[in-house]
């Protein structure tokens, strides 16, 4: 599903983002990439969704060359990727129902269609009776569940999480963890940027520890890791 | 594109302005104003080319035939100079009427002591008078009038000619140079005013980058949002202009009595026939250019 092949990423000032990475994650996988600030995890997903391009290597996301993309392909190839960060992201002028339909107008779904999906996919993150509400009404983990509806709504193969959980109490980061699993069961691919020790400890999923631009370890079922 | 989608962009265009009103109002008062200089210009210019083309109508190329030249070739050559490109039309005066002209001017009572003769004094003195389309062209008829073998004079005003031409040009000029100074000065006031509503969107832009939008879908609405302030811009000048036109000349007229018997002016119909399109156009067209400039250079997905 999602293929690195010796991928270098350099910015004009200061050591490469990333050096020579190569990694491979199969689809339906449930994935953490841990690792210390300025390790290049950020590095890492702007070069999936393709905001950014390596300086050297190949990267392929869903069947698609990422780095000979053409330009005016790239919303298209975005589509099969949903995304949440760490700030949420939502439009704060808009209620719930509104920042989800959102998602759907962008890729030009029909209005009756909307209609049908966005509450349901609101019913599938337990905000069903909240869909009225503006963001500012909401608490930090119902933000960033509406956050995941969002990314969720059109049904993309790969979800890419970074820092989910950085703005939320351990309850609601363990919602959210619970939501992204049960996701991750339905067969959409995974992948979670984190700095939540307990949660990765704990879900026993496979963890890339990236450090200083490398991966430094790829476990199945790994641990944190802070001696790399 | 979809209908749902049309209505949407639409309705994002029009909250933009709304969002951004103090620097939409201030485009829109910065086009209205721009447009209705041009308005004024066009209605100026309008009517100062009206007015000289009302003189061009009096200025006249007068020309003689040598003596013995017979009625069958002064009608022929009639018939040539009436063909030409420059001519709009071409009054004959037989040497009779010329005669008849010259005794009512100058002679008067006296003319009849002239009459007792018998013969006409002007007998060579048929002519045509020749007014032009256009003034400019006098120089090149006249040329081609003296290689007519049996002209034996061409009268010419040279000075009027010179002048009106002169004067209608120096006017196209000076108000294309200032009106294409405003249009530039509003093309920049619209960029301004769009690269602020990409400043205030730009979290929802990046959103909807990250959601897979396409560049003519994040950067429609802004578009819509230049064209509808070039559009409202447009409208207010040229409802201003419809209302004051008539009072102006009314008051111009009335004030300076004078002007009122050499000047005629065009009606407001006749000037709206070309402003209100071409207002339309330049306003829609600034809103345009100024937000799709300022859209390519600041949004790419």
């Amino acid at each position: 599903m999602i293929t690195l092949e010796g991928v270098s990423k350099s910015y004009s000032t200061g050591a490469p983002a990333l050096n020579n990475v190569s990694l491979h994650i199969d689809e339906g996988e449930f994935v953490f990439v841990v690792g210390d600030s300025g390790s290049g995890k950020s590095t890492l997903i702007k070069l999936l969704l393709r905001e950014l391009l390596p300086t050297a290597g190949n990267i392929t996301v869903n069947g698609t060359d990422v780095v000979h993309l053409k330009h005016r392909k790239i919303p298209k190839f975005r589509r099969n990727i949903g995304v949440v960060f760490q700030d949420f992201r939502l439009l704060k002028d808009r209620n719930v129902y509104e920042n989800v339909a959102f998602a759907q107008r962008v890729v030009q779904i029909p209005s009756k269609q909307i209609k049908k999906n966005v509450p349901s996919i609101l019913s599938v993150v337990g905000l069903a009776g909240k869909y009225k509400a503006k963001p500012r009404q909401l608490s930090g983990g119902e933000q960033q569940r509406v956050a995941l509806a969002r990314a969720l709504v059109n049904k993309p193969p790969i979800l890419l999480a970074d820092e989910p959980t950085g703005n939320l109490d351990p309850k609601n980061s363990w919602e959210i963890m619970k939501l992204l699993e049960e996701i991750n069961s339905k067969g959409t691919t995974v992948l979670v940027v984190t700095h939540n020790r307990e949660i990765v400890n704990t879900m026993k999923k496979r963890v890339i520890t990236m450090h200083k631009g490398i991966v430094a370890n790829d476990e199945k079922e790994g641990l944190y890791n802070d001696e790399v | 594109m979809r209908f749902s989608t049309l209505i949407y962009t639409f309705k994002q265009g029009l909250k933009n302005i709304f969002r951004n009103k103090w620097y939409s109002l201030a485009s829109i008062a910065t086009i209205g104003a721009c447009l209705f200089m041009f308005g004024i210009f066009y209605a100026v210019v309008a009517n100062f080319q009206y007015i000289v083309k009302g003189a061009q109508d009096g200025v006249a190329v007068t020309v003689f035939f040598k003596e013995e030249t017979s009625e069958e070739t002064i009608a022929e050559v009639g018939k040539l100079i009436e063909n030409r490109p420059e001519v709009s039309h071409i009054k004959y005066v037989s040497a009779e009427e010329a005669w008849n002209g010259f005794k009512d001017e100058y002679l008067g009572e006296y003319a009849e002591g002239f009459d007792a003769e018998g013969d006409n004094p002007l007998k060579d003195s048929s002519n045509y008078e020749i007014y032009l389309q256009d003034v400019s062209q006098q120089g090149a008829l006249v040329k081609y009038l003296e290689t007519i073998e049996s002209i034996r004079m061409v009268n010419k005003s040279d000075i009027t000619a010179n002048a009106l031409s002169g004067v209608n040009r120096l006017v196209g000029y000076v108000s294309v140079g200032i009106i294409a100074i405003l249009l530039g000065v509003s093309v920049f006031l619209i960029s301004n005013t769009v690269t602020i509503g990409i400043a205030v969107r730009k979290e929802e832009i990046s959103i909807m980058k990250y959601i897979g939008a396409t560049d003519f879908f994040v950067r429609s609405p802004f578009v819509i949002e230049g064209v509808l302030i070039g559009f409202v811009g447009a409208v207010f000048p040229l409802a201003i202009i419809y209302v004051v036109y008539n009072n102006i000349i009314a008051f111009v007229i009335e004030r300076f009595t004078v002007l009122s018997n050499f000047l005629k002016f065009l009606p407001v119909d006749d000037i709206f026939k070309i402003l209100l399109p071409v207002s339309i156009v330049l306003g829609v067209g600034i809103g345009f250019l100024g937000s799709y400039i300022t859209v390519r250079k600041h949004i790419r997905v």
